[in-house]
């Protein structure tokens, strides 16, 4: 039966209506392509070359760049808060404040921030791109899964890599206001590394190990299921990039809130 | 056998195919003909599964594959070989590994034999030696050669071909036509092509299909087809595509 032409009146609820499916109907396939990720994550076989290759790709080509913004990240801290801290007297716990800021905050949001650019969008744009070209057509006329093979192995390396990556930043990064604090500004370096020892434990590390594995999820998730479903062309894939990092992104910084608010 | 019968399949407001029926027989080259963007590529999809029509069958040796999904589609699709219009090479991987990853995945061949059976899967193609590039590396004739290795190593019972020699020069286009032409006649396996290239398609057909307005107007040998009295198909084997709107 041909659509009938809906009367002025109604055409803004038909809007909002046809949006609202929209929404649901992208909603429930993201949900669906991380179920089925996973249900190819639980059952064998298992592509272990994938998954290290994953490791490879995610994890020790973002290294360079974790070393670097840990180490500046750590320095800006060390300067800022000793230029606060020395107003009150208090410049001995620069070095817990340096460690549980970015232990408990700037380490896992920041790095995964970091691999997200890296790491994440080179992931929607080869998936994107795998698409186009009809490689994962290709894959799924063998009756071999995409999922399994692409998609799986990313998941679960960003489970691995990005507590790995967030652990480096903050090590790194409490060096580098080692390196401004004690080096530079002339804290006792027994003060620094002794007060971080008094203040900092184990719950404030499991803070920032929770916080990076669920980025590592969320990063992964995103940044495939947009190379997944990449629209026509090298625009697409362009397109697609952008919204992987652009949400990942938002995702990141709204989810460590709620993090931070359950786990303190 | 191929048993198409009524496939129905729209994307959006669009009508791509209207109620299309066919038949494949075992063991041929059926050749499917008609302008772009007419829903062949659409139609091949539903054939391999990877897009579900909206109403009609596809009998597969008298398993109806459109209501198949998970392992059963996968059972169906291990018989199938599919060369796609621009290769579908893995990028990632050597020319040697792509032919070898069907082999690897789907057969769990043993080292020895699948050095063997990749090397001579290359020599069909008439890539001996060429393994070690990657796709990138080679040219655009060669990727499709490549491709059509990677679909054969495995020896399916059903090939399909995907516009197998879309922006090829007119020398390689009889190239490919004729190594589809001498791999089925050794292999024996069922040809289902897609294309547009006329009339070298005559020379390697035993059925050809035109496909119009999503529905299959004509279908028969080439001779027939060839002499055929509808004035859409005696436009399009004549090169006058651009006027079958007028009909």
């Amino acid at each position: 039966m041909p659509d009938r032409p809906l009367a002025p009146a109604l055409r803004p609820f038909d809007a909002v209506g046809g949006r609202t499916i929209a929404l649901v109907d992208s909603l429930g396939r993201f949900g669906a392509f991380f179920a089925e990720a996973l249900a190819a994550l639980a059952t064998p076989p298992f592509k272990l070359r994938a998954f290290v290759g994953r490791i490879h790709f995610i994890g020790y080509n973002s290294l360079l760049i974790i070393f670097l913004t840990g180490a500046f990240t750590g320095m800006v801290l060390g300067l800022q808060i000793y230029l606060t801290l020395v107003r009150f007297g208090s410049e001995a716990f620069l070095g817990p404040a340096v460690a549980l800021s970015l232990i408990r905050e700037l380490g896992p949001v920041l790095a995964a921030l970091m691999v997200t650019g890296r790491a994440g969008s080179a992931l929607t744009a080869e998936l994107g791109i795998m698409r186009i070209t009809e490689q994962i057509d290709a894959l799924t006329v063998m009756a071999l899964s995409p999922m399994r093979y692409l998609v799986a192995p990313s998941i679960l390396a960003g489970l691995v890599t990005f507590p790995l990556m967030t652990a480096l930043f903050d090590v790194v990064g409490i060096f580098g206001g080692y390196l401004v604090g004690v080096k530079l500004l002339g804290l006792s370096e027994g003060t620094y590394f002794g007060e971080m020892q008094t203040f900092v434990d184990i719950g404030d590390i499991m803070v920032g190990f929770w916080k990076s594995l669920s980025f590592g999820v969320i990063v992964t998730w995103v940044c495939t299921y947009k190379g997944f479903n990449v629209g026509h062309g090298a625009e697409g894939v362009a397109r697609a990039t952008t919204q992987a990092v652009v949400l990942s992104s938002v995702l990141i910084l709204v989810w460590d809130y709620f993090m931070g608010s359950i786990l303190q | 056998m191929i048993k198409v019968e009524g496939l129905t399949k729209s994307f959006g407001r669009q009508k791509v195919l209207r109620e299309l029926s066919l038949d494949v027989a075992t063991g041929t080259i059926t050749i499917v003909i008609g302008r772009s963007g007419g829903g062949k590529s659409v139609f091949l999809k539903h054939l391999i599964g990877l897009l579900r029509p909206d109403a009609g069958r596809i009998m597969v040796d008298g398993v109806d594959i459109s209501r198949l999904r998970g392992r059963d589609l996968d059972a169906i699709r291990r018989t199938y070989g599919v060369v796609f219009q621009g290769g579908a090479l893995f990028d990632s991987m050597s020319c040697f590994d792509n032919v070898a990853f069907p082999l690897r995945e789907k057969v769990r061949t043993p080292l020895d034999e699948l050095t063997k059976r990749v090397e001579a899967a290359l020599a069909q193609v008439g890539l001996e030696g060429m393994g070690a590039k990657f796709p990138a590396e080679i040219s655009g004739g060669m990727r499709k050669r490549v491709a059509i290795a990677r679909a054969l190593v495995t020896e399916p019972e059903i090939v399909f071909f995907d516009e197998p020699t879309t922006g090829l020069d007119p020398v390689l286009v009889n190239t490919i036509h004729h190594l589809i032409l001498d791999l089925h006649r050794r292999f024996r396996f069922t040809a289902v092509v897609v294309s547009h290239e006329i009339p070298e398609i005559f020379e390697i057909a035993d059925t050809v299909a035109m496909l119009h307005e999503g529905r299959i107007i004509e279908v028969g040998p080439p001779s027939v087809i060839q002499s055929s009295t509808n004035p859409v198909v005696q436009r399009f084997i004549k090169g006058e595509a651009e006027n079958l709107e007028e009909r």
